[in-house]
C-alpha cells in the first residue's frame, strides 16, 4: 500500500509543473492576442485609443489572474 | 586579495574607454551620469566578491524567502534595526513587550520569560508560547514592519490630501503636491468611476476608489525602495482590500443585481436554477481574483528582482554584476509601471463590480 502511494506521489509532481507550464503558455498566447488585436484596432481607429486601452487592460488582467492561479497549484 | 587586484586592473582597462566616451560627449550632465553608471558596476562587483559562502545558492534562496516574510524587527540595513512592539493575546490575557526581547546576538531567536509564560519565535516569524512546557499559539496583534508602513502610508496620504483640500479655499489652483495629484484624481473620476458606475451613482464610491488607488500605488512604490518593505505581497493585506470591495458591492447592490444572481431573467426555469449557484459563486470569485492578482504580481516582481541581484553572488565577476545591474535596473523600471498598473487595475475592476451592483434595467 505504501509503495503504491509513493509511486503516485512521484508521478504527480512533474505533471503538476507541466500543467502549470501549459496554463502559462495559454495565458501568454491570450494576452499576446489581446495586445495584438488592440494594436490593430488602435491603428485602424486612433480616436478610440483610450477606450480600447481600458478594455485591453481589463481583459489582460483577467487572464493574468488565471495564470497566477495555475502557478499556485505547483 | 588577488580578486581585488583583478578589479583594479579592470578599472584601468575601463578607464580609457570611459575617457574616449567622455571626449565624445561634451555635455557635463551626460558625463556625470555615465561615470555614475560605470562606477556603480564596480561598487556592486566589490560588494559581491566580499562574501564567499559555501552554499551561496542556498543563502540567496533563504535571503529571498526572508525578504518576502513579514518581520517583527524593522531592519534598515545589515545590523541596523529597530525593535517593534509585540502584542499577544491568549485566553483573555494581553502581553506587550518589545521584539528586541525575542532576538539575541546576530538576530538569532532567543526565549523570553514573561511571568509564567515563555515566548519564542520560529523560523517563519510566528511567535510561539509555552506555559509549563506546553506549547500554545497566541493571537498576534503585533505592530510588525508591514503595519508600520501601512501607518506611514496613512499619515502621508492624510498629510497630502488634507493639505490639498485646504489649498482649494484660496482659489481654484491647488498648491504644492496637490498640483501633481489633481490630474490623477480627475483621471480616477472621469476615466474610471464615471464610465463604469454611471453619472448617477458614482459619487458614493469615489472616496473608496480614490483611497484604494492611492494606497496601493504608494505602498507599491514603497516596496521598490531599498527599505525592504513588502506590504502588498502579504496576502492578508490584499485579502482585506478585496474584502472591502466585496462588502461594498454586497451592501450597496440593488434589487436588479440580486435578481440577476438568483433568478436570471430571460432564460427558462431549469436554466435559472442551474445559473443561481454559478452566479453566487461568481460574487466570491471576483474579489478573490482581485486578491490573488495584486498579491501574485507584486510577489513575482520582488522574487525576480532579488534573483537577478543574486546573480552577482553566483557569478562573482564583473560580467555577472554588470549583467545583473543592467537587468535589475530595467526590471525596476518595469516594476514602477507595474506598481501604478496594479493600482489602476484594482480600482478599475472594483469600479466595474460596483457598476454591476447599481446598474438599472
Amino acid at each position: 500500500m505504501e509503495e503504491v502511494q509513493q509511486i503516485a506521489a512521484i508521478d504527480l509532481a512533474p505533471l503538476r509543473i507541466i500543467g502549470a507550464g501549459l496554463v502559462v503558455i495559454g495565458a501568454g498566447i491570450g494576452i499576446g492576442r489581446i495586445g495584438g488585436s488592440a494594436l490593430e484596432a488602435m491603428a485602424r481607429q486612433p480616436e478610440l485609443t483610450g477606450k480600447i486601452q481600458t478594455v485591453m487592460l481589463i481583459a489582460a488582467a483577467l487572464i493574468e489572474g488565471i495564470g497566477f492561479a495555475a502557478l499556485f497549484a505547483v | 586579495m588577488f580578486k581585488y587586484i583583478v578589479r583594479i586592473i579592470e578599472i584601468y582597462i575601463f578607464a580609457p574607454i570611459l575617457k574616449t566616451i567622455n571626449q565624445a560627449n561634451n555635455m557635463k550632465l551626460n558625463r556625470t551620469l555615465f561615470s555614475l553608471f560605470i562606477s556603480t558596476f564596480f561598487v556592486v562587483t566589490c560588494f559581491g566578491s566580499e562574501s564567499d559562502g559555501k552554499d551561496i545558492r542556498k543563502n540567496i534562496k533563504e535571503s529571498i524567502n526572508h525578504h518576502l516574510l513579514d518581520d517583527h524587527n524593522f531592519t534598515i540595513t545589515h545590523g541596523v534595526s529597530f525593535p517593534l512592539p509585540v502584542i499577544l493575546y491568549h485566553n483573555g490575557d494581553v502581553d506587550m513587550f518589545l521584539s528586541s526581547k525575542l532576538y539575541g546576538d546576530h538576530s538569532n531567536p532567543i526565549r523570553y520569560q514573561l511571568d509564567e509564560k515563555t515566548y519564542t519565535i520560529d523560523s517563519h516569524g510566528h511567535i510561539l508560547g509555552y506555559i509549563a512546557g506546553e506549547e500554545f499559539h497566541p493571537i498576534d496583534f503585533s505592530i510588525t514592519k508591514n503595519v508600520v508602513f501601512i501607518m506611514i502610508c496613512f499619515i502621508l496620504m492624510l498629510f497630502m490630501f488634507v493639505r490639498m483640500a485646504r489649498s482649494y479655499k484660496h482659489g481654484h489652483l491647488p498648491k504644492g503636491v496637490g498640483r501633481l495629484l489633481e490630474p490623477i484624481i480627475l483621471y480616477v473620476r472621469d476615466d474610471i468611476a464615471i464610465p463604469n458606475i454611471g453619472k448617477k451613482h458614482y459619487k458614493r464610491y469615489m472616496s473608496f476608489l480614490l483611497t484604494i488607488f492611492f494606497f496601493i500605488w504608494i505602498i507599491n512604490l514603497f516596496g521598490l525602495t531599498p527599505l525592504g518593505v513588502n506590504v502588498t505581497n502579504n496576502i492578508s493585506v490584499t485579502f482585506s482590500l478585496a474584502l472591502l470591495t466585496y462588502l461594498i458591492t454586497t451592501f450597496t447592490a440593488n434589487k436588479s443585481y440580486w435578481g440577476h444572481i438568483f433568478w436570471m431573467p430571460g432564460v427558462s426555469v431549469p436554466m435559472k436554477i442551474m445559473l443561481a449557484p454559478i452566479e453566487l459563486l461568481g460574487t466570491i470569485i471576483k474579489p478573490f481574483s482581485l486578491m490573488i492578482r495584486l498579491y501574485a504580481n507584486i510577489i513575482a516582481g520582488h522574487v525576480v528582482l532579488m534573483s537577478i541581484l543574486g546573480l552577482i553572488f553566483i557569478f562573482q565577476n564583473w560580467i555577472g554584476s554588470t549583467l545583473s545591474f543592467g537587468l535589475a535596473f530595467a526590471l525596476s523600471l518595469l516594476e514602477l509601471l507595474v506598481a501604478a498598473l496594479q493600482a489602476y487595475i484594482f480600482t478599475m475592476l472594483s469600479a466595474l463590480y460596483f457598476g454591476a451592483a447599481v446598474e438599472e434595467h
